[in-house]
């Protein structure tokens, strides 16, 4: 109950965070909807699956918002994910200034409601005990040199760096000592990128590689780092997106996924005939990006996120979890 | 006589200098240093337009887009619109290889009497792939003409402030 009071007051403050800036944004952007969305179509990217601008499962270097260098623009956005046996929603904002500077804050709920069931049947006990895990992701970027759409006669990407700072609510079930079903080291952590994305307008043609240090377990919604490793990483994702018309984008991400935990032992759960299989694979998608108009962005996708805890018998191959990607991006 | 051995030495060679050099320069000035970027090889894009006649019809539209669009229209809603439009067809018909001369100022100096922002620099990019659209240009063809256009932004945009209009008055119609 706690938890739950806790969390509601982390979304209302997300939401009134979110509400006062389309307030202060809104006025302006019906006014003068003209000078707020001064960037060209989808060059912006959407919203990922963590609050920032870009493809959705990786950071690009490109600012959120249809501002331009003398202007400051927004977003809202909804995502959503469903694979086999998880679904994770995702809510949040992000504001671009100058195109130079972007913020952005999301709320992440990971459902994991049957795993807790398969988990607590094998046992006869519940050590799960919750439907939801949830995180807030507060991160910043900043654009530090090129022009990813303009610059379209030489190679020189844009750049940005970005940090990505990660509290999941659930500490006391994620890096609990006593507690065999996760085993990461902390419930907070901060990811470390830069990214480089490029635009080959003559090719219809936009490449992005953001190469990460985290120590993040399945985002940080398993925490972050295990008995497996506990340092950072590099991990590299890279998107490929191919421009059918200006308002619409076919594309692919690859994003590498580091593998901090160490699966329970055998005999704390089910007697050694099943485990949870905690293993961490590197994700991917296929996604269709549609932007009807300035203020409106629609991303489909195939994404398959590898596996995330499977509860299998010892020894039999553990599947992925693959499924949908539907998000909804309002900007300003 | 008049002129000195030495002045005789010095214009031989400054002529045949001028002379080796002549064939070099004609290269360089084979590229129109005024167009602001460089041609491209072949005819295609120059098709997907409907070659000159095409263009015409675009920069048409594109100049009707351009005094509607609030961004754009200070630059635009003066008396310089027919010779705006035909300095247009001609860079972009060179740009596209179409066998056209552009007669016009550099990028720098035709723009020096005004300030554009990055703003008014993407209303202008906007009104201009309407107008494409709507006389059925291909999309991939807008996009190598477009990768043509756009870096010429470092010497057009000229503020990241306000932008402001050139500085001739409209003297109307």
């Amino acid at each position: 109950m706690k938890t739950i009071q806790i969390n509601a007051t982390k979304h209302m403050r997300t939401l009134l965070a979110a509400g006062v800036l389309s307030a202060l944004l809104s006025p302006a952007a019906w006014a003068a909807d003209q000078a707020y969305s001064n960037k060209l179509l989808l060059t912006g990217g959407v919203s990922q699956v963590e609050g920032a601008a870009g493809g959705g499962l990786t950071p690009w270097a490109t600012i959120g918002g249809y501002g331009t260098n003398n202007e400051v623009g927004g977003n809202l956005h909804y995502t959503y994910v469903k694979t086999g046996d998880y679904n994770l929603n995702t809510y949040g904002f992000s504001v671009g200034l100058f195109d130079r500077v972007e913020f952005s804050v999301a709320e992440q709920s990971f459902s994991l409601g049957k795993l807790r069931n398969k988990v607590s049947a094998g046992l006869g006990v519940d050590p799960i005990g919750r439907d939801h895990l949830t995180q807030t992701i507060v991160g910043v970027k900043v654009r530090v040199a090129g022009e990813a759409v303009l610059d379209a006669d030489t190679w020189m990407p844009q750049i940005a760096v970005g940090l990505q700072y990660k509290e999941n609510d659930e500490g006391d079930f994620i890096k609990g000592k006593n507690n065999p079903v996760v085993g990461a080291k902390s419930d907070h952590g901060t990811d470390i990128y830069i990214a480089a994305t490029k635009l080959f307008l003559d090719k219809n043609l936009l490449l992005n590689g953001t190469l990460r240090f985290t120590k993040a377990n399945q985002f940080g919604l398993l925490g972050f780092g295990g008995d497996k490793n506990n340092s950072y990483e590099p991990m590299l994702e890279v998107s490929a997106a191919y421009l059918l018309r200006k308002d619409l984008a076919i594309g692919a991400e690859y994003r590498m996924k580091p593998d901090n935990l160490r699966s329970p032992a055998n005999d704390l759960l089910f007697g050694g005939a099943n485990i949870v299989d905690l293993k961490e694979d590197d994700a991917f998608d296929i996604f269709i990006a549609y932007a009807p108009s300035k203020n409106i962005s629609l991303t489909a996708a195939y994404v398959n996120l590898g596996n995330i805890a499977t509860v299998k018998a010892v020894g039999a191959d553990y599947g992925n979890q693959e499924g949908v990607y539907l998000s909804a991006q309002i900007g300003f | 006589m008049y002129f000195n051995i030495k002045t005789m030495l010095a214009t031989a060679l400054a002529t045949s200098t001028l002379l080796l050099v002549q064939p070099v320069m004609a290269e360089v000035y084979a590229q129109n240093p005024n167009l602001g970027n460089t041609p491209m090889q072949g005819t295609a894009t120059f098709e997907a337009f409907g070659g000159k006649e095409g263009l015409v019809k675009i920069m048409d539209d594109f100049m009707i887009g351009l005094v509607a669009d609030p961004r754009t229209k200070p630059f635009f809603d003066n008396d310089k619109q027919t010779f705006i439009k035909a300095m247009l067809v001609e860079q972009m018909c060179e740009l596209m290889n179409g066998g056209c001369k552009y007669p016009g100022r550099d990028m720098k100096a035709s723009h020096a009497n005004m300030k554009v922002n990055r703003a008014a620099f993407n209303g202008l990019v906007e009104q201009f792939q309407f107008a494409m659209d709507k006389h059925n240009v291909p999309f991939s063809a807008q996009n190598k003409l477009l990768a043509k256009l756009a870096p010429m932004y470092r010497d057009i945009e000229t503020t990241t402030g306000d932008a402001v209009a050139p500085v001739f008055p409209k003297t109307g119609e």
